[in-house]
């Protein structure tokens, strides 16, 4: 690939060597030959596995649990309930003044989605686990249940998460995260076209192809080593340390090598269990997810809802945007609130609209609790902008890239979030995409620069 | 639990194995014997990280039970450098950056290993159809499916 240096060449550094160049991969020796250590390469002599008894329902009350025959089941060593859990209610972002905590390890007089754990076994081997977990007896009184967005947000809707108290996520800017800018209205009226859509995504499971999990291992002293595959080590480790009320040197966590994750293993679900187990029965303890609580429990990418109203005029300006985002938490905040106030930063587009209006709602359902992915909160919303884009150039029977150029953000434009923009450099990327795709423009957009000065 | 006696060559030396009867036998080479190259990424035979090759064939060894690999002659990718150098086909996988994770790698390697064996010269196709058994959900398919053609071209021209 041709490194061009005529673009911004007085804002740029020279002497790059880097780019172009390929770079065998550090870790690929041990990949090729086996010898890389993945979290469950770890053996250890003793060790116990853990199965989570789940929830078969989508919303209950718990009555009651009986763990009675199951800890008769030869092998079994230990069972765990809610209240063994130091600091049962967490929530992950509560490291970074992100909350209420909204999440319990292991349920506690509810169940909010269908899967959701609420016992833990720790027998001698994963078959006498199996077999005793399925011993449990949960008593559940099934309450009415809700899984579509705009349902919940209705009044009257069974209330998912009485940590949070409504169906969103209550932010300091109120029940959703909002943009405003110029004043849309005035710019639908002044606009040759509107155009609204609705644009709709389903949850997408990461599927790792190694599942999500941990050993745990017992070093005496009440320390813990936890091999891990988690993509957060230190998320992992502070919240670890606050389920457990343990100051973080009793716990070394061993991560780095992960067999896949895509954002799928940010959330920390089995390292606090696991070295709880351990810490019961002073035995290694491994927790794996099975492939179909992989596919099943772990948290997929957020099903999302945008509605997308833009007002443009016949010469291809966007004049007016306003859009209202739903992201789609599941039961459990995780990192949801924070996808959709990416949503909310993200909805302008790369493109300069004088008038702008977003809201963008974080909804509890009764669906399995989602969280980050690839882009979270934005890769969704861009599939839904560029879609939008296309439509609007189709409205007005211009090129469709033609028609980006006449709105992408150039440098000095202020942006919907009274940022002005530095650096664009998106003129440049679409007319290197251009002639990269064979797809000619005309050539006063060929001559555009993302310096304004440049036309 | 009845225990079996289960003895097998892996890759070049002999294994003898006392094994709970109905282990399979990723449980027996990654627990028991410590050859945790073969990976466990579904344990229901449709992901293939966990593929070994047995007596010249390609098998998924969490759907084989170790109790009926008495005698055999076992392979994984733990095995494949010999004397510290590496095999083609995982130098193939190094330089052509068929490895993203490594997860899936050495169920690839091993499946490869045999489409090669058997088929020194693949076509395009018939690359992608021995690694038509082996998820990756990292890489992307091509990469792989390059490194493997590479190696096959590296081997032909030993020959030559
Ligand atoms: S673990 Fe054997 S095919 Fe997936
Ligand atoms: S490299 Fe991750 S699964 Fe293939």
């Amino acid at each position: 690939m041709e490194l061009r240096k005529s673009y911004f060449a007085d804002q740029r550094k020279d002497g790059l060597h880097e780019i172009g160049q390929g770079r065998p991969r550090l870790d690929s020796p041990g990949h090729v030959t086996g010898k890389t250590a993945y979290f469950a390469d770890r053996n250890f002599p003793g060790m116990l596995h853990l199965k989570m008894v789940r929830s078969p329902h989508h919303h209950a009350r718990i009555r009651s649990i009986d763990i009675s025959e199951a800890e008769k089941h030869p092998g079994v060593m230990k069972i765990l309930t809610a209240r063994d859990v130091p600091h049962n209610v967490y929530t992950i972002l509560i490291l970074i003044q992100i909350g209420p905590e909204d999440e319990t390890v292991l349920a506690d007089g509810k169940v909010r989605w269908k899967g959701e754990a609420v016992v833990a076994v720790l027998a001698e081997t994963e078959r006498a686990a199996q077999e005793a977990a399925a011993k449990v007896k949960v008593d559940y009184e099934v309450l009415p249940a809700v899984f579509d967005m705009e349902e919940a947000l209705k009044p009257g809707a069974p209330l998912v998460n009485e940590y949070h108290g409504q169906n969103h996520y209550l932010y300091d800017s109120g029940e959703c995260r909002k943009v405003r800018f110029g004043d849309v209205e005035a710019g639908f009226a002044e606009a040759d076209h509107i155009l609204e859509q609705t644009y709709q995504s389903s949850p997408i499971e990461h599927a790792p192809t190694e599942t999500t999990g941990c050993v745990v291992a017992p070093e005496g002293n009440d320390r813990f080593t936890c091999y891990t595959n988690t993509q957060a080590m230190f998320f992992t480790l502070d919240n670890a340390s606050i389920i457990l009320q343990m100051p973080g040197s009793k716990l070394h966590f061993v991560g780095g090598t992960v067999g896949g994750g895509f954002g799928g293993k940010v959330d920390v679900i089995v390292e606090p269990i696991a070295i709880l187990g351990a810490k019961f029965t002073g035995r290694p303890v491994c927790f794996i997810y099975s492939r179909e609580e992989e596919m099943q429990i772990s948290s997929p990418r957020a099903a999302e809802k945008v509605v997308i109203k833009d007002g443009v005029m016949k010469d291809g300006r966007i004049v007016a945007r306003k859009v209202t985002g739903y992201t789609d938490a599941g039961a459990y905040s995780r990192h949801s609130p924070y996808g959709a106030q990416k949503g909310a930063a993200h909805y302008p587009g790369p493109y300069t609209i004088p008038n702008v209006w977003i809201d963008t709602y974080c909804v509890y359902t009764n669906r399995t609790p989602s969280s980050a992915m690839r882009g979270f909160g934005v890769t969704i919303g861009d599939f839904a902008l560029e879609v939008q884009m296309d439509k609007l150039a189709r409205l007005i029977g211009m090129d469709p890239l033609e028609f980006r150029f006449i709105n992408a953000y150039r440098d000095g434009d202020m942006k919907a979030h009274r940022q002005p923009t530095e650096g664009a450099a998106l003129i440049e990327c679409m007319q290197e995409a251009s002639r990269a795709a064979n797809w000619p423009v005309a050539e006063k957009y060929m001559a555009m620069s993302s310096y304004r000065k440049g036309g | 639990m009845v225990k079996v006696p289960v003895q097998f060559t892996l890759n070049g030396s002999e294994k003898a194995e006392l094994i709970d009867s109905g282990a399979t036998l990723l449980h027996a080479l990654r627990d028991k014997i410590g050859d945790t190259s073969p990976k466990g990424g579904c344990h229901q035979g449709t992901c293939g990280a966990c593929s070994v090759i047995i007596d010249g064939e390609l098998r998924l060894s969490c759907l084989t039970l170790a109790e009926t690999c008495n005698g055999a002659v076992i392979r994984t990718t733990a095995g494949l450098a010999e004397g510290g150098v590496l095999h083609p086909l995982q130098r193939a996988f190094l330089d052509a950056f068929a490895t993203q994770c490594g997860f899936c790698t050495p169920g690839m390697i091993m499946a490869a290993k045999v489409l090669l064996d058997r088929t020194p010269n693949p076509s395009r196709e018939e690359v992608v159809e021995a690694l038509s058994g082996n998820i990756c959900r990292c890489t992307g398919y091509e990469p792989i499916i390059q490194a493997v053609l590479t190696a096959a071209r590296a081997n032909s021209q030993n020959v030559a």
